[in-house]
């Protein structure tokens, strides 16, 4: 301290006055650290902040883009659902509308076959009637012949008159019948 | 005897630190410019570029503890300080704007850090070498943009004011950004950094001072001497950040006033 105080001759420095040598020493040792901050540091915090907005951009993109397609498939979904739920209905109505006309078709089969078989019926029975009737005829003819033969005692040999008398027999059988 | 036997060497009165206090011999009798100031300067540039490189080396998306420390100082100086003020251009600027703003700061604090406990910007060489620079930049950057004449033109006769105003006017403006402006930014760091430095060692050799008085009453009082100067050191430390961004807030401005249409 008193050295420089004796170099100073003792009297006060005006602390305005700059030395030249600091001076140059500010110079270089600013201009020095300018370079470096703008090559080695300014460039790269720059990258990261560029970096660092396009990952937050990009982030953000992404996701509206997900959202966008999220809202768009439940559309679809929704569509494909709807459509399939119309389409349950058809089917429905489709299956309901076939079985009344299966149901309706059998019917009508049925009833056919219980008229075929009825038909059938009334065929055989009148065709069992018929011969009933027939064989009836000749039998009760025979009989009624043979009785009046006995009663009357005569044998009617001519064939053709028997039958005719027979017949007119059973006809006027028939007649009284119905009245 | 340490430094401080001066006191008694003087005499029996205490010796209050004068600007000599500021002359700090040469390290080396051999080398007189390299002393305690320019190796602080040099020590601040190393200090400062390992930082940052270090911290900007990986650059990388999700950053680091040490990244995020030098991004959020370099944020600082592009967002607040070029973006807001600067405007669209900012970007040209932010590399001198972030220099500026680390190697103050650096060499502010460096007045309150143990053992180095010298502000160097309270040597006005330096102030003085910064303000040229911002002198240079702001004024180069005007010409460039406007043409000379024209800048020039718009300094010594603002537009939108009647005539017989230029007579008070165009001094006063001519005057202000070729002399005040310099002046003000390189002094209001020097006188700052000079005075706060000044005032901690007042508290500080006072302190010691009193300690070593013979009389008790002295030595008891010595405590709050020493208490007033811790006390004034963080109050020195919010001055040193304050006088950082306060030279690189009005460079920035004067670099926005430079490329402004119309000021």
């Amino acid at each position: 301290m008193r050295s420089i105080n004796l170099l100073a001759g003792g009297e006060e420095l005006n602390p305005l006055v700059p030395h030249t040598a600091e001076l140059i020493v500010g110079a270089i040792a600013f201009t020095l650290l300018f370079l470096v901050l703008r090559k080695a540091v300014v460039p790269k915090f720059e990258k990261a902040f560029t970096e660092r907005t396009q990952a937050i951009e990009g982030g953000i993109e992404r996701a509206e883009k997900a959202q966008l397609e999220a809202q768009r498939a439940l559309v679809q979904y929704n569509e494909q659902l709807s459509s399939a739920q119309g389409e349950a209905a058809k089917l429905r109505d489709d299956a309901r509308i076939q079985g009344a006309a299966i149901l309706e078709e059998l019917r009508a089969k049925a009833q056919e076959e219980a008229a075929r078989i009825t038909a059938a019926a009334h065929a055989s029975i009148e065709a069992e009637r018929q011969q009933a009737i027939t064989s009836l005829r000749n039998e009760v003819g025979a009989l009624a012949v043979e009785l009046a033969s006995k009663i009357v005692g005569e044998a009617l040999e001519d064939q053709a008159r028997q039958s005719r008398i027979v017949d007119r027999f059973i006809e006027d059988l028939e007649k009284s019948q119905k009245n | 005897m340490p430094a401080s036997g001066r006191f008694y060497a003087e005499g029996d009165g205490f010796v209050p630190p004068s600007t000599n206090d500021f002359n700090l011999p040469p390290i080396f009798e051999s080398i007189e410019w390299l002393t305690k100031p320019v190796l602080l300067v040099f020590l601040s540039v190393i200090l400062v570029s390992v930082f940052f490189i270090l911290s900007a080396r990986k650059a990388a998306v999700v950053p680091s503890k040490l990244q995020f420390a030098g991004e959020s100082v370099y944020a600082f100086v592009r967002n607040d300080l070029a973006r807001d003020v600067i405007g669209h251009e900012f970007m040209r600027f932010v590399p001198y704007l972030f220099t500026l703003f680390t190697f103050v700061l650096t060499n502010n604090i460096f007045g309150i850090v143990p053992f180095l406990q010298f502000p160097a910007m309270s040597h006005v060489a330096f102030p003085y070498v910064l303000a040229i620079f911002t002198f240079c930049v702001f004024h180069y950057v005007g010409i460039r943009k406007k043409g000379l004449g024209k800048y020039l033109k718009e300094i010594a006769f603002m537009p939108g004011v009647p005539k017989p105003v230029y007579i008070l006017l165009t001094p006063i403006e001519i005057a202000t950004f070729f002399l005040v402006r310099p002046l003000t930014l390189s002094l209001r760091l020097f006188a700052n950094m000079f005075a706060g430095h000044l005032l901690l060692l007042v508290f500080i050799m006072g302190g010691d001072y009193m300690l070593r008085d013979e009389h008790l009453i002295m030595k008891l009082f010595s405590p709050f001497s020493f208490t007033f100067g811790i006390a004034l050191t963080f109050f020195e430390f919010m001055v040193q950040c304050l006088q950082a961004y306060i030279f690189t807030l009005l460079t920035a401005l004067y670099i926005a006033g430079a490329l402004a249409d119309e000021h």
